[in-house]
């Protein structure tokens, strides 16, 4: 039975309705006159406590509430891909042309063209078992992505009686009749699912394969596998959206979720912008045709920002089971948590830490456990995988605060973003002394399968020189540089040249802003090589000046952005030329000794 | 919105700080206007920000004092607060609720506005790429700013932070007069002093009639602080998307504009945040940040420099931090420049502008200026570590590289970084002072140069000095290991 109540109190995005016994928990309902959507998070006695999705300005006691029936949903089905949705799936292009350049409420759409028509080309027959999550057939949803139609995952297991032939379809189109044992069962293109319920699998893998994003702290020093989890915290201006970007932008998965949580406008729009113009390296094909984006800008209501995160993930789940890898970043999750803060405190339930409620922590627990490479139900056999990399914002750039402290506790890779390096322009401002990847022994196998067996070996060696640097520099600040003997001082040019050759990475420079894992491999190489041959020439009796002069190092340190992927055998020949001007000093060297 | 119409009640229960109860309420809407009689007969305006039956919350803008729980009569208006707007209000100013406060007429109105705006619709706007010269060198060469963009001041107490925001809003609206420009400035509980410098710094230049003020000023009601910026803002939304005009708005200050908040949020005995700030703080703040832009198919753009003193100077504040998370950058005084006598005493290490990348380059300033400004900001930035370095080890512990770039950091601050009230720099020239300072340094520490650029512009006359320079630092470094 429908619940009908009515509004008995409004404060903000909170509204109290009564009449509400038969509603329940988790259910949406439609507020007010203008049937604003709204959400119940408490039933005491027959008041409903609801949040509502949309602004509450002019609601006032009295007016009707109803229920749905239905927890909060998002529509599963092809269309998906290259829309930008908000909090709770609709989409923000079509809610344009209803309201106009603001978002107006009560507006009500389809998240997906209803009648847009698929090719639909099947590959189950009649009398066919199949159960949950098994592929019915599939469709060309954007010419980078093959879109599977699979039946729903709670499903019993049943015999097809009737399949459509193929042919072009709209997603109303019912392709496949199950018999199970309730019944016969029409099956459409498209299904609905709760978003707070993660969607299932047959079993779960480890993560073994790294998300390669052409990033090279990331990919080299702190990488994060398929199916991991990842968190940036930083400061303002510390360049967490920026690395997000990238991440979406050339991270090697099938599909991308953005989700611009409490974020700003522009954000959102930069990526509409940039997206469909940009070229994916591996497809040819334009960023947008794999991207979603889930838009809940900070001028939005707050109670839909803590929704968009849910239906983010899901929409993520839901192409993982097609067997594909996803990505899904949000930006920021600390948004999110200031929404159920807000919520938690107009239910007036009693506050943990910085007024943030008590099950912040599980709550970022269930979210980030989410991710994973898993199997997925049904079949054919498949492998698909959610990575999930969530932004932080600290207030303060402090990193003990609830959020960061506590999601730290539910991911495996942390890339602590600096503001000291931020203000010094050293981007991405990721601290390599403060980050770490749990999944550096488990990705190390595929670099030695895939690049090169020294990948471990070359990684671990720079990255010693940047740890010997930083208790180096200690010493330089009370004492200065020329305390220092040769061989120490040469350790801090080489870890200058690693920050500015290797680390830092020029987003908005056509070459740098993806570099592959051969080329990250060579510039690493090539550094060190520079370490090993610098070492052997101040054995030689070599100054540190004739080395840290020699006229090589400008071209090192700007291969990074003069040498492109297309030219990467340039960094061989840099190599080669390398050891050729030390071989040219130390020989003049030793001469000048005699 | 409501189908109440003006239904008068005099049963107040409570009134306490801003608030006050109303009992009895049959028909009241939650963000509605009300209109408020004192026992004296003064009228006043309030909004009601919670409502159950029979009880709403109704906040009141000027104040309570004066205020009864016998005599006081509300009056519940149907609406939200609105704003009239029609062309008529460029040359106008206004008080902190939008009335007329120069003596003139209220304007007629082509139409009224919900002063709370809504949200724009992320798909609908266009992204800002339109680069904005205000002649100031840091700003067009570091920090460069763009329509639509929102770029607050982080200042402290006694920096002169509305003396550059103003010759932003002289200099600004000089360059590209064929396009329509208009200043909307909001004093958010400023000093009188501080508001009639910016009303003449418009005058003088000439700007005042494309301009609309809104003025709270210290000692006018502190309530009234929620609905300045939301009333100005409005304005400038008109402007910009129904008359086609590319606005700046200037907002100051928005730590006054908090602290009301805060003051409301105490009232209501909500749980408070970081340092009593509730903790929609941040969400409030976006709400007036956000509506700074550009739209599909609108000519006009909304550009903001919000400004903001930092209590103590300190950025990790809730006001700067949560300020810096929702706009595009910020712009900080630096305390110790500005003891240097420097103005601008810009620090623009702590300063950004995430525009910046998309408003400048190869035909929108110049091919180079985006290395350039990136060098710039790595050559200082080591300067400061070498000065920091050279305060413990002396002058002489310091390699001859390290020397240079002690002086880069003199030179930046002296000859790029200073310059007068009333000086417009050009791009050209910006930049030119930029490729003075680089040309200082060899040639081989400029590692974010593309080599073509550095072919075109660094002043090779300077090569010969730049060579003795890493002779030194090798001599020197020779000498002392040995």
């Amino acid at each position: 039975m429908v619940a009908k109540g009515r509004i008995i109190w409004v404060s903000g995005p909170a509204v109290k309705a009564d009449g509400m016994s038969t509603v329940k928990m988790y259910e949406t309902v439609e507020v007010g006159n203008s049937k604003l959507v709204g959400e119940v998070i408490r039933l005491t006695g027959d008041t409903a406590f609801i949040q509502v999705y949309e602004s509450t300005s002019g609601l006032k006691p009295g007016e009707s509430v109803t229920g749905t029936g239905q927890p909060l949903s998002v529509l599963l089905g092809p269309g998906i891909i290259g829309k930008i949705y908000d909090g709770i799936q609709r989409p923000l292009g079509e809610i344009a042309q209803k309201s106009g350049s603001y978002i107006g409420r009560g507006v009500h759409t389809d998240p997906v063209d209803m009648k847009k028509k698929y090719h639909f080309q099947p590959v189950v027959r009649k009398n066919d078992g199949v159960g949950s999550g098994s592929v019915l057939g599939y469709v060309e949803e954007t010419p980078l992505l093959n879109h599977s139609i699979m039946v729903p995952p709670n499903f019993k297991n049943g015999t097809i009686v009737d399949v459509i032939s193929e042919g072009d379809y709209d997603i109303e189109q019912v392709v496949v009749t199950l018999e199970t044992s309730e019944g016969k069962i029409p099956l459409k293109m498209y299904h609905k699912w709760p978003v707070r319920k993660p969607r299932p699998y047959t079993e779960r893998y480890d993560p073994t394969v790294p998300l390669i994003t052409g990033q090279r702290v990331i990919d080299t020093y702190f990488p994060i596998a398929k199916g991991g989890t990842g968190a940036i915290p930083g400061g303002f201006g510390t360049g967490k959206t920026v690395t997000l970007h990238q991440i979406a932008k050339w991270a090697d998965s099938k599909v991308v979720v953005y989700i611009g949580c409490g974020e700003r406008g522009n954000e959102m729009t930069e990526v509409l912008v940039e997206f469909p113009h940009l070229i994916d390296p591996r497809s040819n094909r334009p960023l947008m045709e794999r991207t979603v984006l889930v838009a809940n800008t900070s001028n939005m209501p707050v109670a839909a920002r803590e929704a968009s995160i849910y239906t983010g993930v899901t929409l993520a789940e839901y192409y993982r089971d097609m067997g594909l890898d996803v990505v899904l970043v949000a930006d920021s999750t600390s948004r999110w948590a200031e929404a159920l803060r807000e919520m938690s405190g107009r239910l007036e339930e009693m506050p943990a830490e910085e007024g943030y409620p008590s099950y912040l922590a599980s709550r970022l627990a269930e979210f980030y456990e989410r991710a994973g490479r898993v199997k997925a139900l049904g079949s054919p056999n498949r492998t698909g995988s959610v990575t999930l990399v969530g932004a932080v914002s600290p207030s303060g750039a402090d990193f003990t605060e609830p959020v960061t402290t506590h999601t730290i506790r539910f991911i495996k890779t942390f890339w602590a973003l600096d503001t000291r390096l931020a203000y010094s322009r050293h981007y991405p401002s990721i601290n390599w002394m403060n980050s770490y990847s749990g999944y550096l022994e488990d990705v190390s196998k595929w670099w030695k399968e895939n690049v090169s067996s020294e990948w471990y070996d070359l990684r671990a060696y720079s990255y010693n020189l940047l740890q010997r640097e930083d208790t180096l520099k200690e010493i330089v600040r009370l004492l200065g540089p020329e305390s220092l003997p040769d061989e120490e001082k040469l350790i801090l040019e080489v870890a200058r040249m690693i920050k500015i050759g290797i680390l830092q990475q020029n987003s908005f420079d056509k070459v740098d802003t993806y570099s592959s894992p051969e080329k990250q491999l060579k510039l690493v190489k090539l550094i060190v090589n520079y370490h090993k041959e610098a070492q052997k020439a101040l054995k030689e009796g070599i100054t540190l000046a004739d080395i840290r002069t020699m006229p090589i190092i400008p071209s090192i340190l700007k291969a990074k952005f003069e040498i492109p992927d297309e030219d990467i055998a340039k960094l061989d020949q840099l190599d080669k030329q390398m050891h050729e001007q030390f071989d040219k000093i130390v020989h003049s060297g030793v001469k000048l000794i005699v | 919105m409501s189908d109440s119409i003006n239904i008068e009640y005099t049963k107040i229960a409570e009134i306490k700080g801003p608030l006050m109860i109303v009992d009895g309420i049959t028909q009241a809407s939650f963000d509605e206007l009300v209109e408020i009689e004192t026992p004296d007969g003064e009228r006043r305006l309030g909004r009601v920000l919670e409502v159950g039956y029979g009880k709403a919350i109704v906040q009141v803008f000027e104040g309570t004092t004066g205020l009864a729980i016998v005599g006081t009569k509300a009056k519940f208006t149907g609406k939200t607060m609105q704003m009239p707007v029609s062309p008529e209000v460029l040359g106008r100013v206004f008080d902190g609720l939008g009335r007329p406060n120069d003596g003139l007429p209220e304007p007629i109105a082509d139409k009224f506005l919900d002063v709370n705006g809504e949200p724009m619709n992320p798909e609908q706007r266009e992204y800002p790429t339109s680069f904005i010269q205000t002649g100031v060198s840091v700003i067009d060469g570091m920090l460069t700013l763009v329509r639509g963009q929102k770029l607050p001041i982080f200042s402290g107490s006694g920096m002169p932070h509305n003396i550059l925001a103003a010759q932003i809003a002289r200099q600004a609206s000089v360059v590209g007069t064929k396009e329509d420009f208009a200043v909307v400035f909001a004093a958010i509980g400023v000093q009188y002093s501080e508001a009639q410098y910016f009303k003449r710094s418009l005058e003088e230049s000439g700007a005042l009639r494309r301009s609309v003020l809104f003025l709270n000023l210290a000692d006018d009601p502190a309530i009234e602080r929620i609905i300045t910026p939301r009333v100005a803002l409005t304005v400038a939304e008109y402007l910009a998307f129904d008359l086609g005009m590319h606005v700046l708005a200037i907002l100051t200050d928005m730590t006054n504009y908090s602290e009301a908040l805060r003051e409301i949020s105490a009232a209501r005995e909500e749980v408070p945040g970081r340092k009593g700030y509730p903790g929609y703080l941040y969400t409030d703040l976006a709400n007036i940040y956000e509506r700074a832009g550009r739209l599909k198919g609108k000519n006009g753009s909304v550009t903001q420099v919000p400004i903001l003193s930092m209590p103590a100077d300190d950025i990790t504040h809730p006001i700067p931090d949560l300020t810096g998370y929702i706009t595009e950058g910020q712009m900080v005084l630096g305390r110790d420049l500005f003891r240097k006598g420097i103005y601008p005493s810009v620090n623009v290490l702590m300063s950004l502008s995430r525009l910046m990348k998309d408003g400048i380059g190869e035909g929108k300033t110049r091919s180079d200026h985006s290395e350039v400004a990136n060098q710039l900001y790595d050559a200082y930035s080591r300067s400061q570590e070498v000065r920091a370095l050279a305060e413990i080890v002396g002058r002489a512990g310091l390699t001859g590289i390290d020397l240079k770039y002690l002086d880069t950091g003199d030179m930046f601050e002296n000859n790029f970084l200073k310059q007068n009230l009333d000086e417009s720099r050009s791009l050209e020239e910006t930049l030119s002072r930029a490729w003075d300072i680089l040309s200082a340094l060899p040639e081989s520490e400029l590692t974010k140069i593309k080599d073509k650029h550095i072919k075109q512009y660094y002043r090779h006359q300077n090569q010969q000095q730049s060579n003795i320079g890493v002779a030194a630092a090798a001599s020197s470094s020779s000498s002392n290991s040995t």
